[in-house]
């Protein structure tokens, strides 16, 4: 025990010590670059768990919502191009990324209490889940749908007269974004009981 | 003990009957017309998918009764316990808002004449009695005749002079 403090207060002697042999301008760049690699290290792990990979590794995502969109065209259509989780969920800007993963703390904590982690329970907390959901792409405007659908660039002489008619109507007024009208197009839907226009 | 015997001794001579009766081969060839050319077992290419028709202009009805085809494209649309798609556009209070024709005064009605406040649950699932259409070739003709044309060829002369 006493050898262990002995110890430790030279170790804390080496680093209270003024440095003698490295300059000033070299201990700034150590720490420059150190906050580089931080930084990098930081945006990887970003970038990893923005992968559908990642968020099918827990089966909560995968047995419920994984498996309903393989169905659907955004997940394979004649054009080939695919939207993953991360690209409807997770918004791509810097600042809002961080913001989504904060609140995908929350996630966590469902995973180690099993908020969901029967068919069951998911089942039950379908609603309150897309709820969030609907009210994120309400409020951000359906981002994440613009990212790929860009409305300046729908050619409504192209869609079928029933999109156009809307598209060109309450959508060019901005009197309703994607999401008010197109639920449910990625999973199935929860109990629309009392959701407007359902 | 004869007891015992009797029902398998039966079945055997029944089930040699059976075997002597097939003078047809097993792999039979397959009824023209559906499915022209072939034996049951083989196996096709199938024939490739064709896309629902989506020109959204209302098809003519044969008789009066006919659940009108759907004019319109209705994939991924839900049609569950949780949630009717169908009904958000074509419900009392959402045509207006879509301007897509209300289901009609025979789907409130329930079983007994009974005239109820929403849709009648055996008028829920919708594509129970309404398709949508696809641009392909009818696989058998059809022989319809609507009926004008039968009232037509019954009395040519009043037909005629419509
Ligand atoms: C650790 C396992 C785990 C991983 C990995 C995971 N999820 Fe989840 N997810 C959950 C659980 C558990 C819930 C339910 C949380 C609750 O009960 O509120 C959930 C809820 C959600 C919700 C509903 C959000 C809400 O606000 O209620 C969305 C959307 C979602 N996840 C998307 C994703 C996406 C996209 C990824 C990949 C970037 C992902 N998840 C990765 C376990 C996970
Ligand atoms: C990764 C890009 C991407 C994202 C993000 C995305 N989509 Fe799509 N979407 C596509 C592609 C690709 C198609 C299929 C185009 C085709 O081949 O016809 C499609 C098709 C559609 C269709 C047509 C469905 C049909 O049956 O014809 C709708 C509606 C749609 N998306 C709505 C949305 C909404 C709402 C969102 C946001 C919640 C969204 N999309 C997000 C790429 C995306
Ligand atoms: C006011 C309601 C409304 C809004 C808002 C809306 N849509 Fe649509 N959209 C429709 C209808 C109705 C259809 C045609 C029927 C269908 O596909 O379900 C349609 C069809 C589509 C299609 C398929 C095109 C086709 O020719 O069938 C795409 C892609 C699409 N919408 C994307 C979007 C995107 C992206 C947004 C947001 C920028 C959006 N929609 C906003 C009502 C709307
Ligand atoms: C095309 C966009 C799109 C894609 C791709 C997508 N989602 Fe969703 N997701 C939505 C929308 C929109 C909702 C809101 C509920 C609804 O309308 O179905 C939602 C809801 C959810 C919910 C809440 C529960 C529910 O079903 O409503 C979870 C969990 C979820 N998504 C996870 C995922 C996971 C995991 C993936 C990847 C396998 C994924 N999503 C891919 C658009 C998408
Ligand atoms: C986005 C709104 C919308 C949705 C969702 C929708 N429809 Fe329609 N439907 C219309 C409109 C608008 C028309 C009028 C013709 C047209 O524009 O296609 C129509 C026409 C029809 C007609 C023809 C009526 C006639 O008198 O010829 C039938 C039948 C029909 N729809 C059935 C359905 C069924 C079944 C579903 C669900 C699987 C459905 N619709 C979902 C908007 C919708
Ligand atoms: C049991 C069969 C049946 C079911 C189920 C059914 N319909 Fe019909 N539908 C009919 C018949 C038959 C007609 C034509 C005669 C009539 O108006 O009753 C019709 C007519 C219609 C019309 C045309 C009304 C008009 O005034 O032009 C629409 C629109 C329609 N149905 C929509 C729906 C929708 C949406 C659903 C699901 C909620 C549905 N139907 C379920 C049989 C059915």
């Amino acid at each position: 025990m006493k050898s262990l403090m002995a110890m430790l207060k030279r170790y804390w002697g080496v680093l209270r010590r003024p440095s003698v042999h490295y300059s000033l301008g070299v201990l700034t760049l150590g720490g420059f670059i150190a906050g580089i690699i931080f930084w990098g290290g930081f945006n990887t792990a970003l970038e990893a768990t923005n992968t559908e990979a990642f968020c099918i590794s827990c089966h909560e995502m995968e047995s419920n919502v994984y498996v309903e969109i393989k169905d659907t065209i955004h997940y394979t259509n004649r054009s080939g191009v695919r939207a993953t989780c991360p690209d409807c969920h997770v918004p791509h800007e810097w600042t809002d990324k961080i913001a989504r993963k904060m609140q995908a703390s929350k996630e966590v904590w469902g995973k180690i209490f099993g908020t969901i982690n029967t068919r069951e329970k998911f089942l039950e907390k379908r609603r309150e889940l897309a709820e969030h959901e609907w009210a994120r792409l309400k409020a951000n405007d359906s981002l994440e749908c613009r990212n790929c659908h860009d409305f300046d660039f729908m050619d409504f002489t192209r869609q079928s007269p029933r999109a156009a008619q809307f598209h060109s109507t309450a959508l060019a007024k901005g009197e309703a974004t994607c999401i008010d009208c197109h639920k449910g197009i990625a999973h199935r839907l929860p109990d629309m009981q009392g959701v407007p226009g359902w | 003990m004869t007891f015992r015997f009797l029902p398998l001794s039966l079945l055997a001579v029944f089930g040699l009957a059976v075997a002597a009766d097939v003078n047809y081969p097993l792999d039979a060839p397959a009824p023209d017309g559906r499915r022209p050319g072939g034996t049951i077992t083989q196996e096709f290419t199938p024939p490739p998918l064709r896309d629902e028709e989506n020109k959204d202009l209302r098809r003519e009805r044969n008789y009066p009764e006919q659940p009108p085809t759907i004019p319109h494209a209705i994939r991924g649309y839900a049609v569950d316990k949780n949630a009717n798609k169908c009904l958000s556009c074509h419900s009392r209070e959402a045509s207006a808002r879509t301007q897509a024709p209300m289901i009609s005064i025979t789907h409130f009605g329930d079983r007994d004449g009974q005239v109820l406040a929403a849709v009648a649950p055996r008028r829920y699932f919708c594509t129970q009695c309404h398709v949508p259409q696809h641009d392909a070739k009818p696989l058998v003709e059809n022989q319809f005749k609507n009926i004008d044309d039968l009232l037509y060829r019954e009395n040519p002369a009043t037909g005629k002079q419509n």
